[in-house]
């Protein structure tokens, strides 16, 4: 059993930034994958399955991001975290 | 941002009576009214926003603490304040747990930066154990906004 390390780097485009129920959504997404998450913006490096640890990078709009998949499903979980960043976290703009 | 950028000091609360999700805010909202911080006639606005955001995801981030918040065109600038229930809260917490910290926060619909600066600091303080510990003690608002201000000093994270 092979463990895999992937990276993909994201901008945080939704208006609101990473904000409590992105992060949340985030976290949720993540642990449903075996793989070790990270989120990397500048040199401060988290924990991406910790809500609290998401929250303190006060990631706003426009925000570069690395994500980092360590595990034998790190391929899949870059995937569908990527996409869930890409899709703004489906995220409606009239609540918050 | 530091907590004396938003927390409104006289509505700090060490003493929580609600024991559950709406009352906890309405007793916290309550305390932002008293102190001048919310008009009258926008409170029950402002506490029916708060519990739609609720309905959207639990604003209980785990370690026993909530940040039950929401945008409002009522307040210029980000208007927030801090509860303690020693007993602690059910408010369908991430990780199931009681809440007992609570950190409630009114922010200006076109100011989504001071709102994410401001869950920072929140998650960035409570990330210390200690610090944690020493708010769900606090006997009395005094003692809470101490705590507040040495971590705003640096005082528990390195």
């Amino acid at each position: 059993m092979s463990e895999v390390k992937v990276q993909r780097t994201v901008i945080v485009t939704n208006p609101q930034g990473l904000h409590a129920r992105p992060a949340d959504m985030f976290v949720k997404l993540a642990s449903r994958f075996e793989s070790k998450i990270e989120l990397v913006k500048d040199s401060e490096r988290v924990d991406g399955k910790s809500i609290l640890a998401i929250l303190t990078l006060a990631a706003a709009e426009g925000t570069r991001l690395s994500i980092e998949a360590t595990g034998r499903d790190a391929e899949q979980a870059i995937d569908a975290l990527v996409e869930l960043v890409a899709q703004n976290f489906a995220e409606d703009e009239t609540l918050c | 941002m530091k907590f004396a950028d938003f927390v409104s000091r006289e509505a700090v609360r060490a003493d929580l009576t609600a024991d559950d999700k709406e009352s906890v805010i309405r007793e916290m909202a309550a305390a932002l009214l008293d102190a001048g911080k919310i008009a009258p006639t926008e409170l029950e606005g402002i506490i029916k926003a708060i519990l739609k955001r609720e309905e959207l995801g639990s604003t209980g981030i785990g370690r026993g603490v909530a940040v039950p918040h929401t945008k409002h065109p009522s307040v210029d600038r980000l208007v927030g304040t801090v509860g303690v229930s020693s007993e602690g809260v059910d408010f369908d917490s991430l990780d199931g747990e009681k809440v007992n910290l609570f950190f409630l926060l009114i922010s200006p619909p076109d100011r989504p930066g001071d709102h994410l600066r401001a869950l920072e600091n929140v998650s960035r303080q409570l990330r210390d154990e200690q610090f944690c510990k020493f708010l769900k003690q606090a006997k009395n608002a005094e003692e809470i906004l101490q705590l507040l201000d040495e971590a705003d000093n640096n005082q528990f994270v390195s």
